[in-house]
């Protein structure tokens, strides 16, 4: 296979790679946030505040792999 | 097609020259963002009395009263949370400032023609890793001197260096988390707002007339809440840091990072 098309698709299956399992795990934290205030909604602001704060951290990793598919497609 | 005329830019681009110093267009939009804090916080600041002031005084004392609440319920301590406050209230107001204006009309739209060629004269200063970079170092580096303030430089240290070879290892284990917390912070905060920045322009030049609405609204939100997690994280991070493990009330330590959590309804 050609290096240019290598070049060319990387920045997308880095991308799509990178994602995958970020977004599997936000789905899992947010199930298990829906679970534990649906079991107990008067615990919901507290359950809330975590909810933001472990998403942002598995968004994070996605974040990561955006920004080395950017790189590699705009330098 | 008109996707391939889109100028992104990795890194900030240079407006001029001062001898050996290069001024970035990001460099001149965060200190437009400080501008606008100073003359704000300046202005609500001139009528601070016992009793409530003009509109603009109350408008910030209100914004500091929730921010505050928000470090007391980490911290459950008023006057360490006072002792917080100024370092979290400026990262989350310089922040969600600079996210803010990397939105506004004018930003990235508005170029001069230096050596470079045609380059926007202001962009959004979170969107450039320099400003990010600054910003996780100020806030890792500030941690270890809140630590050694309130703790002291030799409890501090145990921390991180102990004779007993499991609680060493641990310890260098913390000392490479805190890099690793110094590159999280950063790429968090640029990727959030540079990736924004980048969709923003795709969506501009594929379909100009409505489309970017929802985006903006989604930019808006996204810039709140990266400032609110860049805060709160430092907020965790400090009250770890400065919460004494060694002593019989650390059994508090769990209990207050579950609180780090809480937030009042």
């Amino acid at each position: 296979m050609d290096i240019e098309i290598i070049r060319e698709i990387m920045p997308g299956v880095t991308i799509v790679l990178g994602s995958a399992l970020p977004a599997l795990a936000i789905g899992l934290i947010g199930a298990k946030a829906m679970e534990a205030i649906g079991r107990n909604p008067e615990a919901a602001p507290k359950l809330q505040t975590v909810l933001v704060l472990v998403v942002a951290f598995a968004e994070a990793i996605a974040i990561y792999s955006l920004v080395i598919a950017l790189i590699l497609k705009f330098v | 097609m008109v996707v391939a005329d889109l100028h992104i830019s990795l890194a900030a681009e240079e407006i001029f020259r001062l001898g050996p110093l290069v001024v970035t267009n990001t460099m001149a939009a965060s200190l437009v963002g400080s501008l606008i804090i100073f003359t704000l916080l300046y202005a609500a600041g001139r009528s601070v009395r016992i009793r409530p002031g003009g509109r603009l005084t109350q408008g910030v004392e209100a914004m500091s009263e929730v921010i505050l609440g928000l470090i007391e319920q980490v911290t459950q301590n008023r006057a360490k949370a006072e002792r917080f406050f100024p370092l979290l209230m400026t990262l989350f107001a310089f922040i969600l400032v600079n996210n803010w204006l990397g939105l506004m009309p004018g930003v990235g739209s508005i170029t001069i023609q230096n050596s470079h060629g045609i380059v926007p004269l202001f962009r959004g200063a979170t969107a450039d890793l320099n400003t990010t970079i600054g910003l996780a170092i100020i806030s890792v580096i500030m941690t270890q001197v809140y630590a050694v303030r309130e703790l002291g430089l030799l409890r501090h240290a145990k921390k991180y260096f102990s004779f007993n070879p499991i609680l060493l290892f641990v310890g260098l284990l913390e000392l490479v988390s805190d890099v690793s917390k110094l590159l999280s912070f950063s790429f968090r905060l640029f990727g959030n707002i540079f990736a924004g920045e980048v969709l923003l322009v795709v969506i501009a030049a594929l379909a100009p007339a409505l489309a970017p609405l929802p985006f903006l609204m989604l930019e808006l939100f996204v810039g709140l809440i990266q400032a609110l997690v860049f805060t709160m994280l430092t907020l965790v991070f400090l009250e770890i840091a400065t919460t004494n493990h060694s002593s019989p009330a650390s059994h508090e330590v769990r209990s207050v990072e579950h609180e780090a959590s809480s937030v009042s309804g």
